[in-house]
């Protein structure tokens, strides 16, 4: 009975309409990373200068998109967008947006607790020798900070291609929605294809996730041990 | 926006939220015995049952929750085991949990010093005393900041308990929506229930961190 | 002759392909007081904490009151009852009042009745003029009374050895002296066999019989410790008491 199961998974065209599924999750991924890393480390050094107002701006920015769930964020932006604003999207960039906001407010988290714990002294030095505001943060505090970002970033990453799988509450084509097309449309001939499918996207998704989480562990390992000599 | 709308749809909302409040509290309890367990056979390294801790926590937390519970509630079926969406959505949410609990315990067990450690052997302490009297009592301090950040983390997992149909708050929010249409009022309301939950509960938390850093090593 | 309490012989420690110890040969007589004193890195602290266990070496044997220790932790385990030892980091435990720092050795470990326990911590509090602070946390201790009832906490479990490794390092000038006082009413007053590490050199000369001058892993001389400080046998010592303004 199993045995017929996991044939629904090379019967036809299916195990290939499931890595295009795949396909667009992890692009959908990349893009929302890759700018709400860029968006992050700007609003994270914002957050580290003493201007207050701006500061507690981007505190509130950054504490909604802690308090809200990311499934809800998604449908605030899914209904309010068209309504409000008149800005239709497409779904996959209605989501990639939303992911990019999310991952620059918690980025810009992850920016700032690095850079406030560079220690004083690297600043006063800094500071001794001339350097403006600019070359401080670009030539001492970056540089300084990126080690101690680094797991925190990987790991968020892993965290944003988990979130993903709730895409298909607003009908993206990711690999959970075109899985459960085929599960549907294969009902009667493999009954238990529930099963495979399920089982093999779960296996896609830790596929991808074990081993950055595994690299972040070891990176942060890394730093620990040179810290304690 | 219409008020009028909002107050008749609060009745629903409030049982979408009771639900909400159940089914985070029963996980997150659920997930901080699992994950106990678990760190506790890691940290003794107790044979067999620590690999599985391991391979358990590995999995479980590398996967979506959304794909743990279609799991549970599609795939299981097929094999003779038939859980209600509620059971699905508490068993998933510990499943899930269980792994982050772990590691903020085991983490909180780690980082108990070195020194702390050594002066304990230094004074005789056998491995089963040096975790009773020094790595536990420092080790639970050190955790509570990562248990914060799970719990919270776990009542906002609940929202994908919408892909089952629990009747939890972001559920009730949508269907509503899917009825009437009033986006607009219905997701003003779920912000709001889930900013009433988050909100005091991320002040508490922090004070009781604030509180427990100090408590143990009172710099 | 006084009876050798320790014996080390051929001791060897390698870690991660850096060997941190060479072949090492010593021994320790009853009531002896032993300075290891060297430059940073030599293998002090590292030599003093393979007596008790917690560093692993790889060859060499060490006996202690007669008996070859055979480097398994549970034997450590009961060993360290006989053999305390005292950190740079003092590291009381935070979440216990410095009376059940003291007690949580005699009686959890070595089975003593509460009673008694408490009243020798109690007079042992008192030699060191720490008896008020009996119910206090380490946290609002200073690091010389925190470094004092460290030393109480090893002597409550009545060892025949004690080691010291660096216990001033990390003090205030102010609070090095009552330290420092403790170790050598041990030596003098009680006859306490020891091995003492410090930089301390002023201490290390009125304390020690002998003194161990150890360089990149390797014991460079043993010399009693009047003539260590005068005429030293090696020039490399010699340099290092230089160095030291000795």
């Amino acid at each position: 009975m199993a045995h017929s199961g996991i044939s629904v998974l090379l019967e036809g065209t299916n195990f290939m309409r499931l890595l295009g599924g795949l396909w667009v999750t992890v692009k959908i991924a990349a893009v929302a990373l890759i700018a709400g890393i860029i968006l992050g480390i700007a609003l994270g050094v914002l957050r580290t200068f003493k201007n207050r107002p701006l500061r507690i701006v981007l505190r509130l920015y950054l504490e909604f998109f802690r308090v809200v769930p990311t499934v809800v964020l998604l449908f605030l932006f899914y209904y309010i967008l068209p309504k409000q604003m008149n800005f239709n999207l497409p779904a996959d960039q209605l989501a990639t947006l939303v992911f990019a906001l999310w991952v620059g407010a918690e980025m810009s988290d992850i920016v700032r607790g690095a850079l406030i714990s560079v220690p004083k002294h690297q600043i006063e030095s800094g500071k001794a020798i001339g350097l403006s505001r600019f070359q401080l943060y670009w030539y001492v505090l970056i540089p300084q900070s990126i080690n101690l970002e680094i797991p925190a970033t990987i790991n968020l990453a892993t965290r944003v291609i988990k979130t993903t799988s709730i895409l298909l509450l607003i009908s993206v084509m990711d690999v959970i929605n075109i899985g459960q097309q085929i599960i549907e449309a294969n009902n009667h001939t493999y009954p238990t294809g529930v099963f495979w499918v399920y089982g093999l996207i779960f296996l896609f998704y830790f596929l991808i996730d074990y081993p950055l989480s595994w690299w972040a562990k070891r990176l942060e390992k890394k730093r620990l041990e040179r810290e304690n000599g | 926006m219409s008020w009028a709308i909002i107050q008749q749809s609060l009745p629903m909302f409030g049982k979408g939220f009771v639900l909400t409040l159940w089914l985070s509290f029963v996980g997150i309890i659920g997930s901080i015995i699992v994950g106990l367990i678990c760190s506790l056979f890691q940290y003794f390294k107790v044979p067999i049952l620590h690999q599985i801790a391991s391979v358990y926590v590995e999995i479980s937390r590398n996967t979506p929750l959304l794909i743990q519970l279609f799991f549970l509630y599609y795939a299981f079926p097929v094999i003779g085991i038939k859980f209600g969406a509620e059971l699905c959505g508490i068993i998933g949410l510990i499943f899930l949990g269980g792994s982050y609990m772990a590691e903020g315990f085991t983490g909180g067990f780690n980082g108990v010093s070195k020194g702390q450690v050594e002066s304990g052997k230094a004074i005789g302490l056998s491995r089963w005393q040096l975790a009773k009297y020094v790595v536990f009592p420092q080790g639970f301090s050190l955790s509570v900041p990562a248990m914060a950040a799970n719990i919270i983390f776990l009542i906002k997992e609940t929202s994908i308990f919408t892909v089952i149909a629990i009747p939890e708050l972001t559920n009730t929010a949508l269907d509503l929506i899917g009825m009437y249409y009033r986006s607009n009022e219905y997701l003003l309301v779920l912000v709001i229930g889930y900013a009433i939950i988050l909100v005091p509960l991320s002040i508490v938390l922090t004070l009781l961190e604030k509180r427990v850093r100090y408590g143990a090593f009172g710099n | 002759m006084a009876e050798k309490v320790l014996q080390v012989e051929h001791l060897e420690k390698s870690y991660q392909k850096k060997h941190v110890l060479h072949d090492i040969n010593f021994s320790v007589a009853q009531g002896e007081v032993v300075t290891l004193l060297g430059p940073s890195g030599s293998g002090k602290s590292t030599l003093i904490r393979c007596l008790n266990g917690l560093e692993i070496y790889q060859k060499g044997t060490i006996t202690f009151e007669g008996q070859k220790i055979i480097p398994t932790e549970k034997n450590w385990q009961q060993i360290r009852q006989k053999i305390g030892m005292v950190f740079q980091s003092y590291d009381l435990f935070p979440n216990l009042t410095v009376m059940d720092n003291i007690l949580l050795g005699p009686t959890k470990v070595q089975k003593k009745d509460k009673v008694t326990a408490r009243s020798e911590a109690l007079s042992l509090l008192k030699s060191v003029e720490l008896d008020d602070y009996a119910n206090a946390y380490p946290r609002e201790l200073s690091g010389g009374q925190k470094q004092r009832v460290a030393i109480v906490r090893a002597l409550a479990l009545h060892p025949d050895f004690m080691l010291f490794d660096e216990v001033t390092a990390s003090l205030d000038p102010e609070m090095v002296r009552g330290v420092l006082t403790i170790i050598e009413n041990l030596a003098n007053r009680d006859n306490m066999t020891m091995i003492v590490v410090t930089h301390e050199m002023n201490f290390a000369k009125q304390i020690a019989d002998r003194v161990l001058f150890l360089q990149d892993g390797r014991i460079l001389e043993q010399t009693p410790s009047e003539q260590f400080f005068t005429a030293p046998q090696t020039d490399r010592a010699k340099a290092f008491l230089d160095s030291m303004d000795f």
